[in-house]
């Protein structure tokens, strides 16, 4: 099963600001973008000279925040109410 | 006392949160338990198992009404290879039995409930607040601000569950960032399957349920683990990796369970199976020197935000409820003292000492460097181990001596005897 098929199953209520905020200028530097990978709903892509981030598939671990060998990101949580609800957790 | 003051605020509705603020509300204090999720559980994933024993201490019986799915009365560890498995396992009428030692959940319907009981004990349940800020007078927390209008509440005691990214705690000076050595990211799927297939599959009746820790090539080298549980009508399908190792890997973890869905023996268990969610959390994997200090003036920190998980033993849910309690039981000694001090606080993590909770922590101390050191421990042993019950099993008319010659050329070639001997001195010092 496709990821992309897995997260179709999720409820979120997205806000209409991104929680992730990755500092751009680090990201150009980060040679590897592990967070393009090891992020479980794949919420990172590197498309030209870009990191795209699509915070509304976000399921609020908190990988990338740990993650983030520059430390780069300002994390927060969505608002009170707002992003993923699992209904079975 | 005005509309924002209560006795105590508690932030966060899962298990730590809830049973501290049970505890208070039956205690009669006017309790307000602050929680970002749509509803409890909305935002709280767990692999699945909670313990009865901890949870007991906080409600008697809790299981004749819990949305429970099933006791566990077996359970099996497997020793994965590519395309096959060693399985130790316990099973026990026993553990079938009142009072039960451990029970399957899905989060959202049990922290559902739980906050519930916590309502009706008289705690105001206030769901879809983020607490974005602590709010202090000097050094002392005199309450927390919400992300709402007139979000500012008042309380002499604030006791911090918000889970493992616990950015309150870590803005408190409580903690400085976690180390991507001290958590475990772990994803999960929860598979449907008809309660029947479930109990047939797994050799179980009514009620009944097994969990299955899975160590080896699910994992690809990585520190980490992967578990199957059964709930009454799906499967909690999951693996979990110290996070610094799959940063290093090029690894998803979206590829990892996809890979430990397809092995064969795990294929034949989730056959025809639906998957219905899909969720991601993280572990605190870093054990007693990962545990930030436990109280400040006004703050008690409890559960995952206070790293109490024993990963060793797969235990948190149970750290969490009883860290919750005495977080709660302190707040009630300290009024009695009328004293909130940390000082007076301290209490708290006495109360810890003696439980399992910081001895077992402590004994465990040097479980997470060992193996993170030591990542054969998770890649080498298991595939041995399957190398050799392979070579022993097969009757071929080869006489067991040259059988045992070549299980001896099989570990040695990999492995010498003082490697060996110094694994097992490691694992000897390491849980002694």
């Amino acid at each position: 099963m496709k990821l992309e098929d897995k997260l179709y199953l999720l409820k979120f209520k997205p806000d209409e600001k991104t929680h992730l905020q990755p500092k751009i200028e680090d990201c150009a530097n980060c040679e590897e973008k592990p967070c393009t990978l090891f992020c479980p709903a794949g919420v990172y892509k590197w498309e030209e000279g870009k990191l795209v981030v699509s915070f509304e598939n976000c399921l609020e671990c908190g990988s990338c925040r740990i993650g983030c060998k520059f430390a780069s990101l300002e994390w927060r949580y969505p608002r009170g109410g707002y992003g993923v609800s699992f209904r079975h957790g | 006392m005005s509309e924002n003051a209560f006795d105590a605020i508690v932030v966060g509705a899962g298990p730590a949160g809830t049973a501290a603020a049970y505890v208070l509300a039956k205690a009669g204090w006017q309790v307000v338990l602050l929680e970002r999720g749509d509803y409890p559980g909305a935002k709280n994933v767990m692999g699945g198992i909670l313990y009865r024993q901890a949870m007991e201490e906080v409600m008697p019986s809790f299981w004749k009404e819990a949305p429970v799915e099933r006791y566990i009365n077996e359970q099996r560890i497997w020793l994965l290879a590519s395309d096959s498995a060693c399985s130790f396992g316990y099973k026990s009428d026993r553990l079938a039995r009142e009072p039960y030692n451990a029970f399957t959940i899905l989060r959202a319907k049990f922290d559902s409930w739980f906050a519930n009981k916590a309502e009706e004990a008289g705690a105001i349940l206030v769901p879809q607040t983020l607490v974005e800020d602590l709010l202090f007078e000097g050094d002392k927390v005199i309450g927390v601000r919400a992300g709402r209008e007139e979000g500012a509440v008042f309380a002499p005691v604030v006791i911090l569950a918000e889970g493992v990214n616990s950015l309150l705690a870590k803005k408190a000076g409580l903690h400085p960032e976690i180390s991507p050595h001290q958590v475990a990211l772990a994803v999960k799927e929860t598979i449907f399957l008809p309660q029947e297939k479930i109990e047939d599959r797994f050799n179980l009746e009514e009620g009944e349920g097994t969990a299955i820790e899975i160590i080896g090539e699910n994992t690809k080298g990585l520190v980490g683990t992967g578990f199957i549980y059964t709930n009454r009508e799906s499967l909690s399908v999951g693996a979990g990796v110290l996070l610094h190792d799959l940063v290093r890997s090029k690894l998803s973890p979206h590829d990892l369970i996809e890979g430990m869905k397809a092995h064969p023996l795990i294929r034949r268990l989730l056959a025809g199976g639906e998957t219905q969610e899909y969720a991601a959390h993280l572990i605190p994997e870093g054990g007693w020197a990962a545990i930030p200090p436990l109280c400040k003036n006004g703050l008690l920190v409890a559960g995952d935000a206070a790293m109490l998980v024993n990963s060793l033993h797969r235990e948190g849910s149970n750290m969490a409820l009883t860290s919750g309690r005495l977080a709660a039981e302190t707040a009630l000694q300290a009024k009695e003292k009328g004293d909130f001090s940390e000082a007076s606080l301290g209490s708290y993590r006495r109360a810890l000492e003696a439980s399992f909770v910081l001895q077992d922590l402590r004994k465990y101390r040097n479980v997470s460097d060992l193996f993170a050191r030591q990542t054969h421990f998770f890649s080498l042993y298991p595939q041995m181990a399957n190398d050799v019950a392979q070579e022993m099993l097969i009757v071929d008319g080869v006489p067991k001596s040259e059988k045992v010659r070549r299980v001896r050329q099989m570990v040695f070639g990999k492995l010498s005897k003082w490697e060996i001997l110094k694994d097992l001195y490691l694992l000897w010092r390491t849980f002694k």
